[in-house]
C-alpha cells in the first residue's frame, strides 16, 4: 500500500542527472565517422542572390561538401502545418520555405550555403571562404508599411499580405457600441520576442547504407510532428525508414516545436556525403535562426453601459509572420488569440479582425502561451484602462463583469465553450495573498520617500489541452492533436511507459511516474517514463500549449485503465470469482468482502507466465495502448496581482510584490505547478519589463545578443505568491487543465498595469511593453518631471 | 575561435619580449578578448598570458595610498580588508562588476587597458586621481583615458598596478544597462585632498569623463543636497538603443546623488 502520489509534492527525478551535469543533450552525442556543419547565413535582410562561388570554400582543408540550394533539388520547401482562411474565402499566401535560399535571402539569418567539414572550425574557416554576391532590396520591416505596397517580401498577388482574418459578429458588436454608455480605446504593441532556451537548437542527421534507415538527432518537443513533416513533405522518407529522436532538450518554450531547415539538411545530406552530420546553433545564430514570439500591433476597442458592464469588445491586429511561414504561424494569432478575447467576462459581442503580414524579419510562430498572451494583454489593459476611466476599482469592474459558475458551461462569443471555472474565487485569493486592502497605505508610504507605488491586476483565461481533432480540423490544422500512450507492464511488475508527450524541462519523468504509481498502488520506483523516440514510443503529437498532462496524461490514464481492466480478468480467474466482484484498490485485486486477493505483481507475473490463466479469452501480456483525442480545450485561469514602485526621476521600476492565484483543475505535483508558475511569471516579467526583439529599418537584428536583449535574471523578479484555486476540469479523468504558460500570459497584462495605476495620476494611461526606465521617465515628463519631482 | 600559439611568461621582461611582436597580444582575465576571439572577431597570432605574473596581483596600502597589482582580480579587490578599509567605494565598485564569474576572472589592468566606455573601473581611477603605473612609466589617470577603447598606453606597454589616493570620502553609484549590465550611466564621487573629483562613465561619447558641472557644484559642498537643479549638457553624450543622451543627461546627477549618499 502506498500513500497517495497524485497531489504530493515528490521532488523531480530528472534533476539529479541535470544538477550532476550529465544529462544527454544532443551535442553530448557523436557518431563514428561525424561530420560537423557550419552554415552561411544571409547578413541583409533582403537581396536577390546574383553569385554563388563555394571554390574556394570547397579545397579549403578538411572539408567534406559544400551545399546550396542546388544540391537539394526535388526536395521539398517547409510545410506550413494550419491553414487559414481569410474572410473572403481565399486560403492564406503559402510561398515556399526553401531549406537553403533559391534565388533570394528575405531575412538576415535566412541560410544559404552548408559546409560541412572534418571539424568545426575546418567548417568555419571555409565558410569565410564562400563568396555571395548580393543585389540588395529595400527591407521590409514595419508592418504597416509592408501592408502599403512597395517592396514584397515574395511574389504573390496578395503582396505582402499572408491572409485576412476574422472572428465573431461584426453587425452585433456594432449596434452594441452605437448604444454604449463608455467607449474604452487603446492602442498597444505586443513586442517580438526571442524564447532563448537554455540550450541551443542542434540536430544530427545519419543514414545507414545497410537498412537504408535515416536517423534524425533533434532538439525537438514533439519528435513525431518532425518526422511526419520532414518525412512526408520535405524528403519524401516513408515513416519506417525515419527515425526521429529528441533525447534531453534544454527548454523550448516552443521554439523547438518547428520543423526548421537545418534538420531536412542534415538528415538528406548525411546520405549524400555517406557519414553522419552534426549541426549546433551558436547563440547569435539562435536569435537569427529560431522562431520568434508575439509581433501584433492591434488597436481594441471596449463599450460598456453605464454600470460597467462590457457590451461589446473590437479588435484590429496586425500579425508579423516574418519572411516565411514557420510551422504553426497562422493559427496562433488567429484560433489561439482571437477565440480566447471573451476572458473571463460576458461580453456578449466580439469581432476581432486580424491581417498577418509578411516581413524581411525571422519568421514569428508560437512563444509561451501563443496567441493567448496577446488576447489576454489586450484585454486586461483595456479593463484596466476603463475602470481608470469610469472611476471604478480595477477588481470591480472585473467582478460586475465575470461568467458566474452557475453559467457554465459557457458558450462564449468567439467559438469555444468553457467547461467550468470560478473566477471570483481566484480574484478574492489573489488579493488576500496581495493585501490588497491595505494598498492606499502603502501607496502613500511610498509617495513620502517620492515614490510612485501602483497595483496592477489581470484576470487571465487560457485554452490549453490542444485539442479536439474535429474542431482543430475544421479550423484548419493539418494535423489531429490527440495524444498517445502504451503501458507495458513488464513481467516482475515494473512497467513502462511509452509516452507521445515530450518533456523537456517540465517533469514529466515525476509528474506522469505519479499518476502510474497512484493509479496501480505501485513505487514510482517501479515507473519508468519514455519519451521522445519515434523508434519507441507511439505516434504522438508533443508537448506544447500547456497539453501533456491534460492530453498526454489522459492516453496514459486511458491506457491504464485498459491494463487494470485486463488484470481483473486474470484476477478473478486466479481468486474463482465474478469479474464484477474483483476491487482493484492499493495495488492488489481482492474479492469484494473477503480477504482473497492478489497483488499487481503477481497478476503481471501470471499474465506473461500464463500456466494459470483464461487463455480461452484472453491473450497473454500485459501491455495496452491508448490514443486520447480531448473532447474540449481545458480552460486555466487566475488572476495575478503586481504592485510595482516607480523612481519617477529615472522610470526605474520594482516589482515589490507579485500574487498569482491560479485554477489549473486537479493539481498532480504542487512542487512542479508552482515552479511552472515561477518560470512562466518570470518570462511574462521579462516581456513586460525587460525582453524587446528590434530591427532597424534595414533589417539587422540589432538585438542579436545578450549584450542588448534582456532576458530576465533572479534579482529581476520577486518573491512570489502563489496559490490555487480549483475547479476540476470536466471532461478529462484527471481533471486536470495544464499550467505551463499562466505566469507568462497573466503576469505582462499585470506588470503594466500596475505601472499605469501608479501613473495614472501623472495622466499616463498606457505604455508599451517593455515599460524600460526611459519609457517611464518619458511617460511622466522626461527633465520637467524630474523638475516637478523636486 | 582562429588559431592561436600561447604563452604563459613568468616575469615581466619575459612578457614584454613576447609582446615585440605586433601581432601578440597580452590576455589579462580575458573578459573581452576570449569572447571577441570565440566570435572569430579578432584574430591574434599569439596570446601572452599574463596570469603567471605573480609579482601583478595583490593589494597593498600605506595609509596614505592604495597600489593594486594589474593582475588583481575584482573579486580580490571586492573582498581586500585593505581595500575596504581605505576606499570602501573602491571595493563596493568591484562588487558590483558583472556577475562572480566575471569578478573571479577579469581583472583591473584587464579593463583599464580595454578601456570599454561602460566599465566600472575607469570612473574610480578618473574620479580618485589614481595613477597608472606601467613597466615604462607613471601615467596620471588625467593623461590615460584618450576615447573609446583607447588609452595613453603606447605599443609593448603593460600595466603592472594602479596606485590610488586615498580620499577624505568617495561614493559610486550606477545604473546598469540591463541586458549587458554594463554602466548604463556611473558616477564616481570623491572629496581628495586636491579637490572634489567627479567621473562619469557610461555616457560619454569619448568615454570616461569629468563632470564640470558635478565638481563645480559640489566644491564647496559634497553633499547630494548640492545637486538640486543642476543639469547636465546632453551634447556629448552616448545615444543608444537603451539611453538616449537626453535620458542619459538626466541620469548623471541622480546617479550622481546615490553615489554621494553612498560616500556618507
Amino acid at each position: 500500500m502506498t500513500s497517495p502520489m497524485i497531489g504530493a509534492a515528490v521532488k523531480r527525478r530528472e534533476d539529479f542527472r541535470f544538477l550532476k551535469g550529465i544529462g544527454r543533450y544532443t551535442d553530448d552525442m557523436s557518431l563514428p565517422g561525424q561530420t560537423c556543419c557550419y552554415i552561411v547565413r544571409s547578413p541583409v535582410a533582403h537581396a536577390t542572390i546574383k553569385s554563388i562561388d563555394t571554390a574556394a570554400a570547397a579545397a579549403s582543408p578538411g572539408v567534406v561538401a559544400v551545399l546550396t540550394s542546388k544540391d537539394f533539388e526535388g526536395v521539398g520547401g517547409l510545410p506550413c502545418g494550419w491553414l487559414v482562411t481569410s474572410r473572403d474565402g481565399s486560403p492564406m499566401a503559402e510561398p515556399k520555405h526553401p531549406i537553403l535560399a533559391e534565388g533570394k535571402v528575405r531575412h538576415v539569418g535566412d541560410p544559404i550555403v552548408a559546409v560541412i567539414a572534418e571539424t568545426l572550425n575546418a567548417a568555419k574557416d571555409a565558410a569565410e571562404l564562400v563568396v555571395v554576391e548580393f543585389a540588395e532590396l529595400p527591407a521590409v520591416v514595419d508592418m504597416r508599411k509592408a501592408l502599403a505596397g512597395g517592396e514584397k517580401v515574395h511574389e504573390q498577388p496578395s503582396g505582402n499580405l499572408c491572409f485576412d482574418w476574422e472572428l465573431g459578429d461584426k453587425a452585433a458588436v456594432d449596434a452594441a457600441f452605437a448604444k454604449a454608455h463608455h467607449v474604452t480605446k487603446i492602442d498597444l504593441v505586443n513586442n517580438r520576442l526571442v524564447a532563448n532556451a537554455m540550450e541551443p537548437r542542434a540536430a544530427i542527421g545519419s543514414f545507414d547504407p545497410a537498412t537504408e534507415d535515416y536517423t534524425l538527432v533533434t532538439t525537438s518537443q514533439n519528435p513525431h510532428v518532425i518526422r511526419l513533416l520532414m518525412g512526408a513533405f520535405v524528403l519524401s522518407i516513408p515513416e519506417h525508414k525515419l527515425r526521429v529522436y529528441a533525447p534531453d532538450v534544454g527548454g523550448g518554450f516552443g521554439s523547438k516545436i518547428y520543423h526548421y531547415a537545418e534538420e531536412a539538411l542534415v538528415t538528406f545530406a548525411s546520405k549524400k556525403i555517406g557519414r553522419p552530420i552534426k549541426w549546433v546553433a551558436e547563440r547569435t545564430e539562435s536569435f537569427i535562426s529560431d522562431a520568434h514570439g508575439r509581433d501584433h500591433v492591434s488597436h481594441a476597442e471596449m463599450a460598456f453601459d453605464r454600470d460597467g458592464q462590457a457590451l461589446a469588445l473590437r479588435v484590429d491586429t496586425l500579425a508579423n509572420m516574418g519572411a516565411y511561414l514557420s510551422t504553426f504561424a497562422p493559427c496562433i494569432p488567429t484560433w489561439l488569440h482571437g477565440t480566447l478575447l471573451a476572458g473571463q467576462y460576458t461580453t456578449p459581442a466580439i469581432y476581432c479582425n486580424v491581417k498577418a503580414v509578411f516581413t524581411n524579419t525571422v519568421p514569428v510562430d508560437a512563444y509561451r502561451g501563443a496567441g493567448r498572451p496577446e488576447a489576454t494583454f489586450l484585454l486586461e489593459r483595456l479593463m484596466t484602462k476603463a475602470a481608470m476611466e469610469m472611476g471604478l476599482d480595477q477588481t470591480e469592474i472585473r467582478r460586475r463583469n465575470f461568467i458566474q459558475p452557475s453559467q457554465f458551461p459557457y458558450q462564449t462569443p468567439v467559438a469555444v465553450v468553457y467547461d467550468t471555472g470560478n473566477y471570483e474565487a481566484s480574484l478574492d485569493k489573489a488579493m488576500s495573498l496581495a493585501d490588497y486592502k491595505g494598498f492606499e497605505a502603502r501607496r502613500a508610504e511610498a509617495k513620502a520617500r517620492g515614490k510612485l507605488r501602483g497595483i496592477g491586476v489581470a484576470s487571465y483565461i487560457e485554452a490549453c489541452g490542444i485539442a479536439p481533432s474535429s474542431l482543430v480540423g475544421a479550423l484548419g490544422a493539418r494535423a489531429g492533436l490527440y495524444e498517445a500512450a502504451t503501458v507495458r507492464v513488464n513481467p516482475t511488475g515494473s512497467v513502462s511507459v511509452l509516452t507521445g508527450s515530450h518533456s523537456h524541462g517540465q517533469g514529466h519523468d515525476t509528474t506522469f511516474a505519479q499518476v502510474v504509481a497512484d493509479k496501480l498502488g505501485i513505487p514510482m520506483e517501479q515507473v519508468e517514463i519514455v519519451h521522445g523516440d519515434t523508434a519507441k514510443v507511439p505516434f504522438g503529437m508533443g508537448t506544447y500549449g500547456s497539453r501533456s498532462i491534460a492530453v498526454g496524461g489522459t492516453a496514459i490514464v486511458n491506457a491504464l485503465d485498459k491494463v487494470i481492466a485486463k488484470g481483473r480478468k486474470i484476477a478473478a480467474h486466479l481468486l474463482e470469482a465474478a469479474e464484477a466482484d474483483i476491487v482493484f484498490e492499493g495495488g492488489a485485486y481482492q474479492v469484494k468482502g473477503t480477504d482473497k486477493q492478489k497483488t499487481f505483481g503477481e497478476i503481471a507475473l501470471t499474465a506473461y507466465v500464463p500456466h494459470k490463466y483464461p487463455i480461452e479469452e484472453i491473450e497473454p501480456g500485459l501491455e495496452e495502448t491508448a490514443f486520447y483525442d480531448p473532447k474540449n480545450f481545458t480552460f486555466p485561469a487566475g488572476t495575478y496581482i503586481c504592485e510595482v514602485e516607480i523612481d519617477p526621476r529615472t522610470g526605474e521600476t520594482t516589482i515589490v510584490s507579485f500574487s498569482a492565484a491560479d485554477d489549473f483543475g486537479n493539481v498532480i505535483n504542487p512542487m512542479i505547478v508552482e515552479g511552472q508558475v515561477h518560470g512562466g511569471l518570470a518570462q511574462g516579467i521579462g516581456q513586460a519589463l525587460l525582453e524587446q526583439c528590434v530591427y532597424d529599418d534595414e533589417g539587422q537584428l540589432i538585438t542579436g545578443s545578450y549584450m542588448d536583449y534582456c532576458m530576465p535574471r533572479a534579482d529581476d523578479v520577486p518573491f512570489f505568491k502563489v496559490a490555487t484555486t480549483s475547479t476540476p476540469c470536466t471532461h478529462n479523468p484527471l481533471g486536470v487543465k495544464g499550467c505551463g504558460e499562466a505566469g507568462a500570459i497573466g503576469a505582462p497584462p499585470a506588470v503594466i498595469n500596475a505601472i499605469c495605476d501608479a501613473l495614472k495620476d501623472r495622466g499616463v494611461l498606457h505604455i508599451d511593453m517593455p515599460a524600460t526606465p526611459e519609457r517611464i521617465w518619458r511617460a511622466v515628463g522626461g527633465a520637467a518631471g524630474r523638475a516637478a519631482a523636486e | 575561435m582562429y588559431g592561436f600559439s600561447y604563452q604563459r611568461p613568468r616575469s615581466i621582461a619575459d612578457a614584454v619580449a613576447a609582446l615585440a611582436s605586433e601581432e601578440a597580444r597580452p590576455l589579462a582575465g580575458g573578459q573581452t578578448l576570449i569572447p571577441t576571439l570565440k566570435q572569430r572577431l579578432a584574430r591574434h597570432e599569439t596570446l601572452v598570458d599574463l596570469s603567471g605574473l605573480a609579482e601583478l596581483k595583490g593589494v597593498h596600502t600605506d595609509g596614505k595610498a592604495v597600489g593594486i597589482g594589474a593582475m588583481t582580480p575584482h573579486a580580490a579587490v571586492a573582498t581586500s580588508a585593505e581595500v575596504r578599509a581605505a576606499i570602501p567605494a573602491l571595493a563596493a565598485l568591484a562588487e558590483a562588476i558583472g556577475d562572480p564569474q566575471v569578478r573571479n576572472a577579469g581583472t583591473i589592468g584587464g579593463s583599464l587597458a580595454n578601456n570599454d566606455p561602460a566599465a566600472d573601473y575607469p570612473a574610480a581611477v578618473l574620479a580618485l586621481g589614481a595613477t597608472i603605473v606601467t613597466n615604462k612609466r607613471n601615467i596620471a589617470a588625467d593623461d590615460y583615458f584618450t576615447g573609446l577603447f583607447s588609452t595613453a598606453l603606447e605599443p609593448g606597454e603593460l600595466i603592472t598596478a594602479v596606485g590610488f589616493p586615498v580620499p577624505r570620502r568617495a561614493g559610486y553609484a550606477k545604473m546598469a544597462q540591463r541586458a549587458s549590465r554594463y554602466a548604463l550611466v556611473g558616477v564616481f564621487v570623491a572629496e581628495t585632498t586636491a579637490g572634489v573629483r567627479v567621473a562619469v562613465t557610461g555616457a560619454g561619447g569619448s568615454g570616461v569623463y569629468r563632470s564640470k558641472e558635478l565638481e563645480a557644484a559640489l566644491a564647496s559642498n559634497f553633499a547630494a543636497a548640492a545637486l538640486s537643479g543642476v543639469t547636465v549638457p546632453a551634447g556629448d553624450l552616448l545615444s543608444d538603443l537603451h539611453a538616449s543622451a537626453e535620458y542619459r543627461a538626466a541620469l548623471i546627477p541622480v546617479i550622481a546623488e546615490r553615489a554621494l549618499v553612498a560616500a556618507g
